[in-house]
């Protein structure tokens, strides 16, 4: 816990910028130790780590506002985070849990408490959505969050417990596999897979990869083969490999799970792809929110350095005379809380200590990627899948999922089911039969692949997983008879626009009227203009905007307005045109001024 | 490729049916400019690094959306750019930059030499269209010659790219996400007067709306004799005159 702010003296900012950049050279490790050691990121400490660091100070600055994680303002000691996600969130149990938190501490939500206790907010999906409502407190997450807990979490923060005196259940984070497949059935023996490529070679083991029909779990789809080909073929000063851990969109938390219990096939399958593209470093980019994997994830590369399966000379390999060693080796870098950087051009940016921006393409991460070398990114699952095809073999691979989608999906189910969790089946298996499995009944919608993807109702459930129908990077959610989709959509939308980076036109502006446009409609001031309107706004910023996010932010809007067209419906004011300026809500500030809430104080 | 071929018969691109030459190494809007086919942009400049941002030039290619200032052209491409569902697309896009921002175009300095005013002409924009969103944003007077009022950015990024690029500085950048996305200043205070910028740098000149101003010249050149009560926003090579409209007789 860190001095109230009014005691740090610039003596001691510059040591602690020293001290953060002796242990790091990543701009967001160096701005992550210097949020915990001050609550935040000052304006002094922002132009010290420029001049240690020999960067503008407009790019550090830069860097902090575009993070939700950084702060520029001090938070509480208590930093508290409640997850907004329809799956994982606040309001996921039917009772609102922020403002229960908030009243119970005397708090205001977004605001430091005056005495500096505590602050609370809400953030996007954290990954628990198997859990329940779940919060990150100074980083840590609890899980299966009810009112009860949330009265005798705010006990021990007025009483200031530290955290390592709060019950230790509570952090606890089950794996909840209730289905088993290609991957998680199997446990590779660390270094296994390596023997297996070693004795095969770099030309076989890429056709071995090429062979299995592997493409990237995050949802894109492009062949694993093709891209690391690609990679290997580039000419550059040195070759990356980048395993992107920012599972960012709301519903997923399967790489949460692989990197918990199998982050050996991980790491491994990226020592697969380095031996094959040339690499000597790797980068797992973990999100923000799993941070509290770091340390256990550490000890795993350590054995793995141990077992000489990293670090120079990789199972005392040596091959022919041109190249006489394997060396490669794995660092982790956390992120610092941005849906963007799961976009793997932005991720790269966010790696090189940037703000999250996707890049203009071509060229591609292939021929241009982290520092302009040749780099592969790929997802948790597509490395660990890697490994396995190393070990066992593309027909192992093959055999399992259709044509078009070799192998298996790990899926993340949540909402109304009876046992949300991990699912890894073959490509191909239904909605239905998932549904089944997860003892999901009376269901109204499912939305496929998170809000990027795609919503579909029960006339659709006879669709199957995979590329050629329903792609997905592994979200699965599921609404129930009684759920409000309105509701479910309307929080989509405010998650894009909070998430959209601001580069392109289309995407800033325009989740923003998407999500002003819904607004107006839950609150009883839509007509079927404004219907239209989001209609051509949304088929605008889908077809218009610079990256996936832009592309897919739309998505939920779409899909609703054209399989749930009631639920728009029954909300709209009965008249063409409603204005959205709504006279009664500009006069709030004045009402908050006066202290008046009584009936003549409003216009209605 | 063959060496002999490429000499013979110029690689060609084809934008609404037009055949336009182009070489290795330029883009859709390169080609185009250099041929005199004008697609709508904003943050795209001659000699400055491709942006892409605004999404202006976006045009169609084989039924796919593109940014034609990014885009490389590459040989038998069929472009579609000036049609009116793209430019109906534009004029959407310039009435989101118009209501994120505050634009009062009849109290703005910059009317007449405004490129977002012009295009917003161009494209037969009559209204913003979509409710305000009336942003609060700082205005930067601390420049003893150069004004700076986020009010009008559009974050095009022209200043941020002119001053790394051209001027060898590093005055502005983007900081802040989505719609709170805003431009700052590099320098230990955050203001412009504690920034390296001078009067003579491309980065005080070369902005598109009136966000940046060079101070105590307001006006000297009068409504009427502006760039665009002359000149059309689709003339191509109009950045010479625009950026000469914003210097003045004593510079």
């Amino acid at each position: 816990m860190g001095p109230p702010n009014r005691a740090i003296t610039v003596g001691q900012i510059n040591s602690a910028v020293a001290d953060a950049c002796s242990q790091s050279k990543h701009l967001l490790h160096i701005l992550h130790a210097l949020q915990v050691r001050f609550l935040h990121i000052s304006h002094q400490a922002v132009c010290e780590a420029a001049a240690q660091l020999g960067l503008p100070i407009s790019q550090v600055e830069s860097v902090v506002e575009f993070y939700s994680f950084l702060y520029s303002t001090p938070r509480g000691r208590y930093n508290i985070l409640l997850s907004n996600c329809t799956s994982c969130g606040y309001k996921s149990g039917g009772e609102n849990l922020l403002n229960m938190l908030c009243h119970r501490l005397r708090a205001v939500a977004g605001k430091t408490r005056a005495d500096g206790l505590v602050s609370i907010d809400e953030t996007s999906c954290i990954g628990m959505c198997d859990h329940g409502a779940a919060l990150l407190v100074n980083g840590m997450p609890i899980t299966r969050l009810d009112a009860g807990k949330i009265m005798r979490i705010a006990d021990l923060v007025e009483t200031e417990t530290p955290l390592a005196d709060w019950p230790a259940e509570w952090f606890r984070v089950d794996d909840n596999i209730h289905v088993t497949g290609l991957l998680l059935k199997n446990e590779l023996a660390a270094g296994d897979g390596l023997r297996a490529m070693l004795a095969r070679g770099i030309d076989d083991t890429l056709a071995e990869i090429t062979h299995s029909g592997l493409r990237g779990r995050g949802g894109a789809g492009f062949g694993a083969g093709m891209k690391w080909k690609f990679c290997r073929e580039a000419q550059g000063a040195a070759h990356y490999v980048v395993c992107n851990a920012d599972e960012g969109e709301p519903g997923t938390f399967k790489d949460r799970v692989l990197l918990h219990s199998h982050a050996d096939a991980v790491f491994e399958g990226m020592t697969v792809c380095a031996y094959v593209i040339g690499a000597e470093q790797g980068y797992l980019y973990l999100r923000e929110e799993y941070r509290y994997l770091f340390p256990q994830l550490e000890n795993v590369l350590a054995h793995r350095r141990e077992l000489g399966l990293l670090g120079n000379n990789i199972l005392g390999f040596s091959g022919f005379d041109f190249d006489p060693e394997f060396n490669f080796d794995i660092e982790i870098v956390v992120g610092a809380g941005a849906y963007i950087c799961g976009e793997e051009s932005a991720l790269i940016e966010s790696l090189e200590g940037k703000r999250g921006v996707p890049r203009n393409r071509p060229p591609f991460p292939v021929t241009y990627g982290y520092l302009g070398q040749p780099t592969v990114v790929n997802n948790v699952e597509t490395f660990a899948a890697a490994a396995y095809i190393a070990l066992r073999g593309s027909t192992w691979f093959r055999a399992a999922g259709t044509k078009e989608s070799a192998g298996s999906k790990i899926l993340s189910v949540s909402g109304d089911c009876a046992a949300p969790g991990i699912y890894e089946y073959p490509f191909g298996i239904s909605i239905q039969q998932v549904l089944d499995d997860c003892g999901a009944r009376d269901v109204q919608a499912v939305q496929i692949g998170g809000p990027s993807g795609t919503l579909i109702g029960s006339t659709e459930f006879h669709r199957k997983l995979g590329f050629e129908d329903l792609p997905t990077g592994g979200s699965f959610m599921v609404f129930g008879r009684e759920r409000d989709l309105l509701a479910i959509i309307v929080n989509f939308a405010h998650f894009f626009a909070h998430e959209s980076c601001g580069f392109c036109t289309p995407c800033r502006v325009g989740t923003t009227l998407l999500k002003n446009g819904l607004d107006k409609i839950t609150s009883g001031h839509g007509t079927r203009y404004d219907l239209d309107e989001m209609q051509r706004m949304g088929m605008l910023v889908k077809r218009r905007s610079h990256c996936g996010l832009g592309q897919t932010a739309a998505n939920p809007v779409l899909d609703g307005l054209q399989r749930f067209p009631h639920i728009f419906e029954q909300r709209l004011a009965h008249s063409n045109f409603e204005p959205s300026f709504d006279l009664d809500a500009a006069l709030e500030e004045a009402r908050q001024v006066t202290h008046r809430e009584d009936a003549a104080a409003h216009l209605k | 490729m063959d060496e002999e071929a490429n000499t013979i018969t110029p690689k060609t691109i084809f934008i609404d049916g037009h055949e336009i030459p182009f070489k290795d190494g330029q883009t859709v809007m390169d080609a185009a400019l250099a041929a005199g086919i004008y697609i709508p942009h904003l943050c795209h400049h001659p000699g400055l690094t491709p942006h892409g941002s605004c999404m202006l030039c976006t045009v169609d290619i084989n039924n796919r959306s593109v940014s034609a200032c990014t885009t490389p052209a590459v040989a038998g491409q069929q472009i579609s750019n000036n049609t009116t569902a793209l430019n109906e697309v534009r004029k959407i896009i310039t009435q989101m930059l118009f209501i994120e921002g505050n634009h009062l175009c009849p109290s703005c300095e910059k009317t007449g030499n405004c490129t977002l005013q012009a295009m917003a002409y161009h494209l037969g924009m009559l209204d913003g269209h979509f409710p305000q969103f009336f942003p609060r944003r700082e205005v930067d007077a601390s420049h003893p010659t150069v004004m700076l009022d986020r009010d009008r950015c559009i974050l095009c990024e022209l200043c941020v790219r002119a001053s790394r690029e051209v001027d060898g500085k590093n005055v502005f950048a983007i900081a802040g996400r989505g719609i709170t996305a805003h431009l700052i200043v590099n320098s230990p205070s955050g203001k412009l007067a504690d920034s390296d910028l001078e009067t003579g740098d491309l980065a005080a000149h070369i902005c598109p709306v009136g966000a940046i101003l060079i101070k105590e010249h307001g006006y000297e050149v009068p409504i009427g004799r502006r760039t665009f009560d002359l000149h059309r926003v689709g003339e191509i090579g109009l950045e010479k005159v625009m950026l000469a409209k914003t210097r003045h007789t004593d510079e």
